[in-house]
């Protein structure tokens, strides 16, 4: 692609700002591309974006669990009931299955279950393959989920959670739902062995199967601590089932009193803020290593300059990018 | 010796599957065919009729009267059987999610005409689990599904009691790559699942069970491994007999017989050569007739050019004339089973139902059949086998003569007339369907017709048998459209899992290795030089149910590092190219074999320029004759592909370069 095909990003923000879908697409487009000209422009996309609105507007959230839970069967059920509420939704729908030393291709199947067979222009999904980063979240899904927070009331992310990659997904949403698989001990083992970060709220999936959901329902609810984190949050446990359609409206509820929640406590911005630091790091190491860290004077003065632009931390980035880039020429 | 018979035994049904345009045309065809000594109907509906839409209903544009004949309304039935006695005729109708609707159109015209139902003899196929898994034309979901052919079951059983009400259907496994095993192991789990569910019923009584049992018939397909297949039918009849009196405990062997139709192999007949298929054809037909204990009771052939298009009034007539010879000319009907006793066959049927034996097991544990097709298993293993098979052509380690190998040839006259040796549908019938149509809806009783619909739904919501009231709906002159879009309301839809997820390293066939390697390293640096990983969107735009050509380049194309979204089939231009957009592709390719191609294609392009991506390279696979593709590529189409190209490989290096090229990079040229 060469660079006069790439959009403008500052005409391109505006038309996303303006929810066209077509500015909707060539944005995730730009920030998944991985060219010297197109990272210049994504950054100058991204501070376009942020901003102090862009820290408190919409709801990011986070759906994990583990494979075959109904994580998928959930959203599809969850968008039914926002798009009759009349809320917009973007969907990131984020797939394990791509193996780097066979090709790396990557079957993206979850579009077809999230989505419901009618044409709707106020629901957007965008398939992404969780490319090479072990146990991760693919790092295109955080700058993807700010562009998709302003222009559409709620983005939702969608990951497979085996072991580890929890941890990632709490590095995104503003709310994180785990959705359980009843009869399975997995869940309990999890949180037992503190392997995934408690979830805002847990989704006992099924709970059309019987008694096995209310089994793991209520072994969740003894299993969860309750106070190690935001002392006045419950960590709700919600009985749903995604195909039978019930409990939908409920869990509805949880992630609106969440949302309300971290609003009133003035947590929102500060998560976001905090998110949004860990991946301008992750980025940074992943392109640079520890040593181009140093370059700039370690985590913490990172940190600190961050922290010092909070509403645009993409601007930060993008010249601690060029500080490390010109600190790399001058020393050889 | 008292296996030399001295009376010659009656031979099988000879059908051929035909209809198209309209009801009128194939009736006109239907008394030709009769006249030729055809002895049975087999009827082709239309996919808009198979998915129970209404000619004029935006989903059917360009699908109306196309591979089929469309019935829209109980005057098309009586239009279809023109002159022709129900109670003496023997009709088999294609038809699946709306059978319950296409039978009681037929009971309801013998009602009118004064024929007893008792009198009516033939097949609704009525296979819904097959749907799922190889033919596509499914509407609802599973549950109601198999409701609906239980329905039907007990209707009939006691009131059209020579009908065969479902055929249960491993034919399309084989076509959509079942191996042998796999059919039969499919077919009798879908069997049990059937004959459990109209149990579960509570209508029959215990007693008359076994008369259901012997209702049930099979369809089933022949394919060129002929002694092989021989033997599959022999592994049939013996797993249905044990099946049949331990299950079921049906005591009088006769209720036991395996009782099946036949359609042969489509999938291994070839485009080019396509007179090769003759043999092909007639080998087939041998596995299903050889054997006296485990012969057809009907069959139906496809013609030799089956992979161009559609079969014309003589192509067909050489098809039904092979049956003819076999029966007539040659002395296969004046002996006994010229198999029974031969060590060969029987370990050879050992085999096959000790393997099928093996895999019930398997789908049993996973909670049957339809827990087995929603969780993705059955298809993925289809998916499976039907990749492993194209890869062993691919290699060559598969021989199919015309095609890997003996590709000489001197031209075919055959392929030389002004129609290109295909049949073409009348292209006036879809605008004369609507009109007919319409004016139908004006001439019946609005009151009536309300109230037939009424009963419909009440029937459909409480659990009563859903044949009276579509029976009522039929006579009062409602639509399928009409009937089906009420139990929509009802049941709801269903798509189900596409089977394409199959682990990348669990089957060792990823064709040639060297050229795999090569290919990844192509996607990939292309992949690079645009910034992102290539990302392709695989569409089957309209009714066309046909999956197999997009399952396995979608699963082809992520084996060479391809990101692929691929949606399943029945989707509209609107929805391909909204995908198109959300997902950022680098390309779209077209799967197309219902014929519907040159509309279809034309409406993804619009809905992609209505987007800003008139840019985005579009190519086309399927049955698309060459004339069709030049046409193609004026539109704008970058590549097509037909079934020739039987090198998977070579597609995908071509795929890179359409990419390449519509981004100003330069062709690599074709695989080393
Ligand atoms: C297998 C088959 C079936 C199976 C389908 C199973 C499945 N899940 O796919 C079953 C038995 C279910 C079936 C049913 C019907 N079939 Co059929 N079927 C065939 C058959 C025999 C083979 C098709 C096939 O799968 N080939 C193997 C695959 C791998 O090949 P392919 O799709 O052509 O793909 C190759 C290329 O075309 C290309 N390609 C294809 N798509 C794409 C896409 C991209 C992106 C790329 C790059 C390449 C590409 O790549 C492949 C490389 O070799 C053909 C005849 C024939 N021999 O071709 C008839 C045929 C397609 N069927 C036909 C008909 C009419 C039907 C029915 C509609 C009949 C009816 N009235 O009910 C039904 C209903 C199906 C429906 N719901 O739409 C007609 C279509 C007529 C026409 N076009 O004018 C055909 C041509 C037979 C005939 N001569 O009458 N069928
Ligand atoms: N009984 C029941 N089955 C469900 C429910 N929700 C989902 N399923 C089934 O569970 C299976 C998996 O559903 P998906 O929605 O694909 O699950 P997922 O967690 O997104 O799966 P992956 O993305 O593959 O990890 C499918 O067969 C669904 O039909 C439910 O509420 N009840
Ligand atoms: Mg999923």
């Amino acid at each position: 692609m060469t660079q006069a095909q790439l959009p403008d990003p500052e005409q391109l923000a505006v038309r996303i700002l303006r929810r066209e879908r077509a500015a909707v697409a060539s944005g995730l487009n730009l920030l998944d591309n991985k060219l010297a000209a197109a990272r210049q422009r994504s950054a100058g996309l991204l501070a376009a974006l942020s901003g102090e609105r862009a820290l408190n507007d919409g709801h990011l959230i986070g759906v994990t669990g583990p494979p075959g839970a109904g994580k998928s069967s959930l959203v599809s059920a969850m968008i039914r009931e926002w798009r009759l509420a009349g809320r917009t939704v973007g969907v990131l729908a984020v797939d394990p299955s791509s193996r780097p030393e066979l090709g790396g291709g990557a079957l993206l199947g979850d579009r077809i279950r999230i989505k419901n067979a009618a044409y709707d222009e106020g629901l957007f999904i965008r398939s992404l393959a969780n490319r090479n980063q072990l146990g991760g979240v693919a790092t295109e899904v955080w700058p993807m989920s700010w562009l998709m927070l302003a222009c559409f009331d709620i983005v939702v992310v969608e990951t497979v959670g085996v072991g580890q990659t929890e941890i990632d997904i709490a590095e995104i949403g503003d709310t994180i739902c785990y959705v359980a698989q009843p009869a399975s001990g997995d869940t309990i083992q999890y949180l037992k062995s503190g392997i995934i970060e408690i979830p805002d709220v847990f989704a006992v999936n099924k709970s059309d199967l019987g008694a096995p959901a209310h089994k793991t329902a209520s072994e969740i609810s003894r299993s969860a601590p309750r106070q190690d984190r935001r002392d006045d949050w419950d960590y709700p446990v919600c009985l749903v089932s995604a195909t039978m359609n019930t409990g939908i409206q409920q869990l509805h509820a949880h992630f609106d009193r969440h949302r309300s929640f971290l609003a009133a406590a003035g947590l929102l911005g500060k998560l976001r803020a905090r998110h949004q630091s860990a991946w301008v790091v992750r980025v940074l190491k992943e392109e640079f290593g520890t040593f181009g860290i140093e370059l700039v004077g370690g985590y913490a003065e990172i940190g600190r300059r961050l922290n010092e632009t909070s509403t645009n931390q993409f601007e930060e980035c993008e010249r601690l990018r060029q500080q490390i880039i010109s600190r790399f020429k001058s020393s050889d | 010796m008292d296996s030399l018979q001295t009376k010659r035994d009656r031979p099988w049904l000879m059908r051929t599957y035909s209809g198209h345009s309209s009801a009128k045309a194939s009736n006109t065809l239907y008394r030709t065919n009769l006249a030729k000594g055809q002895t049975g109907l087999s009827v082709a509906f239309d996919l808009p009729t198979q998915t129970g839409y209404d000619a004029d209903s935006p989903l059917a544009r360009g699908e109306v009267g196309k591979v089929g004949v469309p019935i829209s309304h109980i005057e098309d039935m009586d239009q279809l059987f023109d002159q022709i006695p129900l109670d003496q005729m023997n009709t088999a109708m294609t038809i699946n999610a709306t059978a319950p609707w296409l039978l009681s159109l037929y009971i309801g015209l013998a009602q009118r005409r004064g024929i007893d139902p008792k009198q009516l003899s033939g097949t609704t196929q009525n296979d819904i689990i097959k749907e799922y898994l190889s033919r596509g034309t499914y509407i609802y979901p599973p549950g109601p599904s198999m409701r609906l052919i239980a329905d039907t079951i007990n209707y009939t059983v006691k009131h059209v009691p020579k009908w065969n009400p479902t055929n249960i259907c491993s034919y399309h496994l084989q076509e959509a790559g079942a191996t042998p095993v796999q059919e039969l192991a499919y077919a009798l789990c879908t069997a049990m699942a059937v004959l459990d569910r109209v149990q579960a019923s509570g209508e029959i009584k215990p007693g008359e069970f076994s008369q259901v049992v012997e209702r049930i018939s099979f369809f089933v397909n022949a394919g060129i491994r002929f002694v092989e297949e021989c033997c599959k039918l022999r592994a049939f009849g013996e797993m249905w007999d044990e099946l049949t009196l331990r299950r079921y405990q049906v005591e009088d062997p006769k209720l036991r017989r395996f009782r099946y139709g036949v359609q042969v192999n489509s999938l291994g007949l070839t485009e080019p050569q396509p007179e090769n298929n003759v043999q092909r054809i007639v080998l087939e037909m041998l596995a299903v007739s050889l054997s006296k204990s485990a012969r057809a009771r009907a069959i139906q052939l496809p013609a030799w050019n089956e992979a161009m298009g559609l079969p014309r009034p003589w192509d067909q007539q050489w098809a039904l004339r092979m049956q003819q010879v076999l029966a007539f000319e040659t002395d296969l009907l004046e002996y006994g089973d010229i198999l029974d006793g031969s060590p060969v066959i029987a370990a050879k049927v050992k085999q096959l139902v000790e393997g099928a034996r093996k895999e019930i097991e398997n789908v049993e544990a996973q909670g049957g059949i339809i827990a087995a097709i929603e969780s993705g298993y059955v298809k993925r293993e289809l998916v499976g086998s039907h990749m492993q098979r194209l890869r062993a052509i691919e290699s060559g380690e598969l021989k199919i003569i015309g095609v890997n190998c003996f590709q000489e040839t001197a031209e075919s006259p055959l392929t030389l007339g002004s129609d290109g040796g295909i049949m073409k549908t009348d292209p006036a019938a879809e605008r004369e369907q609507i009109e007919r149509l319409q004016a139908h809806r004006k001439n019946r009783n609005d009151g009536e017709v309300q109230a037939a619909l009424q009963g419909l739904d009440d029937a459909a919501r409480c659990g009563e048998n859903i044949m009276p009231s579509s029976i009522r709906c039929a006579l009062a002159g409602v639509t399928t459209g009409e009937w089906g879009d009420s139990l929509r309301a009802v049941f709801g839809e269903f798509r189900p899992p596409t089977g394409i997820d199959i682990a990348i390293d669990s089957r060792a066939v990823l064709g040639k290795k060297d050229q795999v390697t090569e290919l990844r390293a192509r996607v990939a640096s292309t992949g690079e030089a645009l910034g992102r990983p290539l990302k392709l969107l695989v569409g089957k735009p309209g009714l066309d149910g046909h999956s197999n050509g997009a399952e396995q380049v979608a699963v082809k194309a992520r084996d060479v590092g391809f990101e692929v979204v691929y949606d399943g089939i029945r989707l509209t231009p609107q929805q391909i190219a909204q995908a198109a957009e959300e997902e950022g592709v680098h390309m779209v390719g077209l799967s197309i074999l219902s014929g519907s191609h040159m509309e279809l294609v034309a409406s993804v392009l619009e809905e992609l320029r209505l987007r800003d991506l008139a840019k985005l390279p579009v190519i086309a696979g399927g049955i698309i004759p060459q004339e069709d593709g030049t046409k193609l590529a004026a539109l704008g189409v970058s590549a097509v592909y037909t079934p020739k190209d039987f090198s998977f490989n070579s597609i995908m290096a071509d795929m890179v370069d359409v990419i390449r090229e519509a981004n100003g990079l330069g062709r690599l040229g074709p695989l080393p």
